[in-house]
């Protein structure tokens, strides 16, 4: 049975580790250079959100065989982090509200 | 004959027939892989809720936020370069990514050497990575006086925010890093060998994997943001 499943899966060509490896450096060099050419604004915020949900797409899938594993086991482990989203609306909502309580009460602020 | 599963009420009996009757839900997934998944979706929620505590903070304070690609820059022979040290650390930590996908391979081609050899480098990567990231806090502390409680370069909330995530992945790393020499030497010794079983080294592979994930996320929310 052990050697079954052993043998059945996860087997790849090395090259496509190689590749992909090579895709994640050259992503992370785009990233940094984002930085150092000193891109500001929604161009500078959209390729680094961008840059990095590929790298980490290409660490789960490749790196982490998910691209290989059964839709149950993908399904259950890549969906919950999802209501994340949620958490984040929440808490950055009340961090507008937060932030413009301290500029109104305690008069700093830009 | 009756199963306790049939009994009424509640007993320990019927938790454990419960709990251990036979239903295979991630069919071909070893049990250990999918532990190893459910534990890294729990460090998710947990490293998420610090990377969500630091937009909040961030969004909340009144006072300029550090610019951290100021904050993090070295001076090279005269170069003021931005960010260069947490280049450097990231590449490394790809690097390593990429040496243990190759550890897993060699694993499941029961090549014992490569296996152990490339699990080793992969360790050694994270070892330097820690090393980096003990140099990077040293000079944060001791040269630019950054503190829990504030700093000299703008809002109090980055120096908390900043020890608390990179710590507590370095935490991270560094436990990955003995765990990795501690499968590595059973590899070597040729455990896994005898079984004919190298799962472990990729569910070793899932959790470093894993490490370098979350470092992806905080360079791009907390180094480049």
């Amino acid at each position: 049975m052990e050697q079954v499943r052993e043998e059945g899966q996860q087997q790849h060509p090395l090259s496509i580790y190689f590749k992909i490896w090579l895709l994640l450096f050259v992503l992370s060099g785009f990233s940094y250079m984002v930085d150092y050419m000193h891109l500001q604004g929604y161009l500078r915020w959209s390729l680094i959100l961008l840059f990095m949900f590929l790298k980490a797409g290409l660490i789960i899938s490749v790196f982490m065989h998910m691209m290989w594993e059964r839709l149950a086991l993908i399904y259950a482990i890549l969906l919950p982090p999802l209501c994340l989203l949620v958490f984040i609306t929440i808490m950055s909502l009340e961090a507008d509200y937060t932030f413009l309580s301290r500029v109104i009460f305690f008069g700093q602020g830009p | 004959m009756t199963t306790p599963a049939n009994q009424a009420g509640p007993s320990l009996r019927t938790l454990a027939s419960d709990w251990s009757s036979d239903k295979d839900t991630f069919k071909e997934v070893p049990w250990g892989k999918t532990m190893m998944w459910i534990f890294l979706l729990s460090d998710t929620f947990i490293f998420s809720c610090f990377l969500i505590a630091y937009m909040t903070v961030r969004m909340t304070t009144t006072e300029p936020w550090p610019l951290s690609s100021e904050v993090f820059a070295l001076t090279i022979a005269g170069h003021h370069i931005p960010l260069l040290l947490i280049a450097i650390m990231t590449f490394i930590l790809i690097t390593s990514s990429g040496t243990m996908a190759l550890a897993v391979n060699f694993g499941y081609r029961r090549d014992k050497n490569k296996t152990a050899v490339l699990m080793l480098i992969t360790a050694l990567l994270g070892a330097s990575f820690v090393g980096m990231q003990a140099f990077e806090w040293s000079k944060l502390i001791i040269e630019e006086g950054v503190r829990p409680w504030g700093n000299p370069m703008g809002a109090p909330q980055f120096g908390s925010v900043f020890f608390m995530i990179t710590g507590f992945h370095g935490l991270h790393v560094s436990i990955g890093v003995i765990y990795l020499l501690t499968v590595a030497v059973k590899v070597w010794k040729g455990d896994y060998q005898r079984k004919g079983n190298y799962e472990i080294v990729e569910i070793t592979g899932l959790y470093w994997h894993f490490v370098d994930l979350v470092w992806v996320f905080i360079f791009a929310f907390f180094y480049l943001w």
